[in-house]
């Protein structure tokens, strides 16, 4: 019963959808700029905004009805059978419900639903008919995903007979972070969807200008934060789960996360220079276009198995032409409407080259640079396939062209707070920049003569960090901090946050050092400056699986020895080896260890890391996040302090 | 800005759309063939999964009768699907064998008794060492083997109702 309640729930959900696409075609279509038209044009737009949130009601309902079949274990439904089973804890029977495809997708939909109620309800600044186009692109973009899973991937079908039991979900996947990852990740992705349908919006009223953009700007911010705090979890997710001792792969599925949150970046700061200056229509249009344009490219990527990857997904052409005729529909028209009507969109006000403006136009060109070559190095494969060649891009590619414009970025963007909006000169700039660049030359200068044998990318990483850490906290200076708006903080604490981040990875690709070792017991092994000797095997036992484990005794120096317990799990349902990592972390870097498999001769292999400062590169993308969040309340405030003040009057 | 400026992104998203669907429609090969076919399979002699019901060793192949051998899992929905063709193919008069994939008695028996039981014999693979050796990489998967342990088909996947005359006519064919 529930799964066929969860069923009508998205069958309502997708008419009522339809019903908001089309009042909103008549209402825009029938209405002139400022003015309201007819009775029944008043009555669909004051229509809207419940319509909209009783649809996002219903999505949702949808998503808990399939959770509910998850926790009671109903494996009469296939995507239960194949996906959980009876034994496993609350927390992964309730996760089951997204880690595959059908799931993950209605996910996905749910929480575009609840975006799109969320505008309904919440969104007080916009100028009515532009909201109603919004709300209309915002049911467009749902309307096709409700057809996607009614047609092409219903999560709610029954198998029968039932299955006994469940098929188990990924081990790799039954862990309590990873549980809350997608959500995370999906919020980031299917927040832009705002900011896409406000660009429509926008387009089709011919209303691009600062009010829109601060209309836009909390929207752009809390997307950002959750794919911030998404690609952080998930980086560190890889680093502990995968036992490979990385933290980012340039996997496709990574790069998939990656490309929106580049192009939300762009359009974070570029949405700023439109609020503020009244600069950058066009291109901010665009940018809100295709930062939501890489979440559904990149959920296309991901879930239509047409690249390889380490996430594997199930491969089904058929689905994958689907979503991608919706691709086709949606990002193809919204770049039509772009090219037809921003013709019509008025210049904005014009500013120098070098001047605040510039430093973010700078920014954006630079990160959309980086945003071109992720999109170029994860389809290239699908390219030369074309041409009947097999190859794979990775690491190296991606970190050797990369790499050297994110350090320009990295420069521009210790220089762009210290500027002056409108225009400024070059030498007050350099006297402002002096403390900062004093700083990364004592870093090049220190550790260039210090560690030896250090990558010249590794080196200036580390500099450049250093420098950009000065550059981040000057805005601060000599200002009253307790006056200082919460949105200034939230720019320092997330500019530090990249300066730290920086510095955890070029430390960590400089200094870690590894062994790979088939240990016997007993016998010390040296990695960095700790001693590690395997003690002995014990087998183990938890949930869902059993294990070896290794008892390691480290000991750094003369301190005090400590133990880790790093395992090879077995798990039953379905059957998979996994690695658990065993991991020590200290203020200073973490000693990350691996068990491998036995050789038959009373050995085991061992991997041994130690990783200096790599803790920075998630405490950089914690503050990152932070900062955004500090923003996000800031602006908020600052808006609701207006409005009352404008009450008063 | 210029004109053809404006239709810049529209070109290129075109030309994204164009790769992506080319390399939809015709997807790359992705099933792992076995290398054994037209090869002997390997010697094998795995215990009985189930009491009453004999085990599997490579011998049975070498008996000059073509037979199918299923590898299965009571863990593995697919092999529940393709439980019905099984029957089906039995019912035309074809010897079917099975090995079960990392399982226990009592869950395969219960799979028996749910699903059907087409099996001549099943034994019992706890390691997958039989089903890698054999080339096999996943369940359900179903070879023809001719009657002098030669490998004369690889079925990977579920055995759906349009596979079930292939099958049979490969059985047939060999004899």
């Amino acid at each position: 019963m529930i799964a066929e309640a969860g069923l009508a729930a998205l069958w309502f959900a997708a008419a009522l959808a339809a019903l908001q696409l089309a009042m909103a075609w008549i209402a825009v279509a029938k209405s002139a700029p400022g003015k309201a038209g007819g009775q029944i044009v008043t009555d669909m737009m004051a229509a809207m905004r419940p319509v909209a949130f009783v649809q996002g009601l219903l999505a949702a309902l949808a998503m808990a009805c399939l959770i509910a079949t998850f926790v009671r274990s109903d494996m009469s439904v296939l995507l239960v059978a194949e996906n959980s089973h009876s034994d496993k804890p609350l927390l992964y029977k309730v996760a089951g419900a997204w880690g595959n495809h059908e799931g993950s997708m209605l996910l996905w939909v749910t929480i575009l639903g609840l975006a799109g109620g969320a505008v309904a309800v919440f969104e007080q600044r916009l100028e009515r008919r532009t909201l109603v186009a919004t709300l209309g692109g915002q049911a467009a973009i749902a309307l096709g995903f409700y057809a996607y899973l009614l047609f092409a991937s219903n999560p709610f079908t029954r198998l029968d007979p039932p299955a006994i039991d469940g098929q188990g979900l990924n081990p790799l996947l039954q862990d309590p972070g990873l549980a809350f990852h997608p959500p995370t990740l999906y919020v980031g992705y299917v927040g832009l969807s705002v900011a896409f349908s406000f660009a429509i919006g926008a387009l089709v009223t011919r209303d691009v200008g600062p009010a829109f953009a601060r209309a836009m700007r909390p929207w752009v911010l809390g997307a950002w934060i959750f794919l911030t705090i998404g690609i952080t979890a998930g980086s560190y997710w890889a680093y502990y789960e995968l036992g490979w001792g990385g933290w980012w792969f340039w996997d496709p599925v990574e790069n998939a996360s990656l490309m929106p949150w580049l192009a939300a970046t762009a359009l974070l700061h570029s949405v700023t220079v439109l609020a503020t200056r009244d600069g950058l229509r066009a291109w901010t249009v665009m940018l809100a276009v295709v930062a939501f344009s890489m979440s559904m490219i990149g959920t296309f990527l991901v879930r239509s198995g047409i690249l390889t990857s380490v996430h594997a997904f199930a491969v089904d052409p058929t689905r994958g032409m689907f979503i991608l005729v919706l691709l086709g529909l949606y990002i193809g028209g919204a770049l039509a409407l772009f090219a037809l009507r921003v013709g019509t969109v008025r210049a904005g006000s014009t500013f120098e080259l070098i001047s605040r403006e510039g430093g973010l136009v700078a920014n954006n060109l630079l990160l959309s640079v980086i945003l071109g070559l992720v999109l170029i190095g994860t389809l290239y494969p699908l390219v030369a396939a074309m041409f009947g060649v097999q190859l794979s891009v990775g690491a190296p590619f991606f970190d050797k062209t990369i790499g050297p414009i994110a350090l320009i970025l990295v420069a521009i963007m210790a220089a762009g707070p210290l500027l002056r909006w409108r225009r400024d000169a070059l030498s007050p700039l350099l006297t402002r920049l002096t403390v900062p660049v004093a700083v990364a030359g004592a870093a090049l200068i220190v550790l260039g003569t210090l560690g030896r044998g250090i990558g010249v990318l590794s080196l200036l990483g580390l500099a450049f960090a250093a420098g950009l850490a000065a550059a981040s906290v000057a805005p601060l200076w000599k200002r009253d901090l307790r006056r200082t708006p919460l949105f200034t903080w939230g720019m320092v604490i997330a500019h530090l946050g990249i300066a730290v981040s920086l510095a955890g990875m070029a430390s960590d690709s400089a200094f870690k050092r590894e062994t790979l070792v088939a240990a016997r017991i007993g016998q010390p092994y040296h990695v960095g400056p700790y001693t590690v000797t395997l003690r002995g095997i014990t087998p183990t036992v938890g949930a869902t699986w059993s294990a070896l484990q290794a008892e390691l005794v480290a000991q750094r120096g003369d301190g005090a020895p400590f133990l880790l317990h790093p395992q090879s799990r077995f798990f039953a349902t379905p059957p998979t080896t996994t690695n658990e990592t065993a991991i020590a972390t200290r203020l200073d870097g973490q000693l990350y260890t691996v068990l491998g498999q036995p050789d038959g001769q009373g050995r085991w292999q061992l991997r041994l890391w130690w990783k200096p400062f790599v803790t920075l590169i998630w405490l950089g993308g914690a503050l990152v996040a932070l900062g955004g969040a500090l923003s996000l309340l800031g602006r908020l405030r600052r808006e609701r302090r207006a409005r009352e003040r404008w009450r008063e009057e | 800005m210029k004109r053809g400026l404006i239709w810049l992104p529209l070109g290129a998203f075109a030309l994204l759309f164009a790769v992506v669907a080319s390399g939809l429609v015709r997807p790359a090969d992705r099933t792992v063939r076995s290398a054994m076919i037209g090869k002997d399979i390997p010697t094998f002699s795995l215990p009985a999964m189930v009491p009453g019901k004999p085990g599997l060793g490579s011998a049975v192949f070498h008996q000059g009768q073509p037979r199918l051998l299923n590898i299965f899992a009571s863990w593995c929905i697919p092999c529940m699907a393709e439980a019905p063709q099984l029957k089906q193919i039995q019912q035309q008069g074809v010897e079917i064998d099975a090995i079960a994939i990392r399982d226990t008695a009592p869950a395969v028996r219960g799979f028996l008794q749910r699903y059907g039981d087409p099996y001549a014999r099943i034994g019992s693979d706890v390691d997958s060492s039989v089903q890698l050796a054999l080339g096999s990489s996943g369940v359900p998967e179903s070879f023809v083997i001719d009657g002098q342990g030669r490998i004369v088909l690889q079925h990977v996947g579920d055995i759906r109702a349009e596979d079930v005359a292939e099958i049979v006519a490969a059985v047939r064919n060999t004899r």
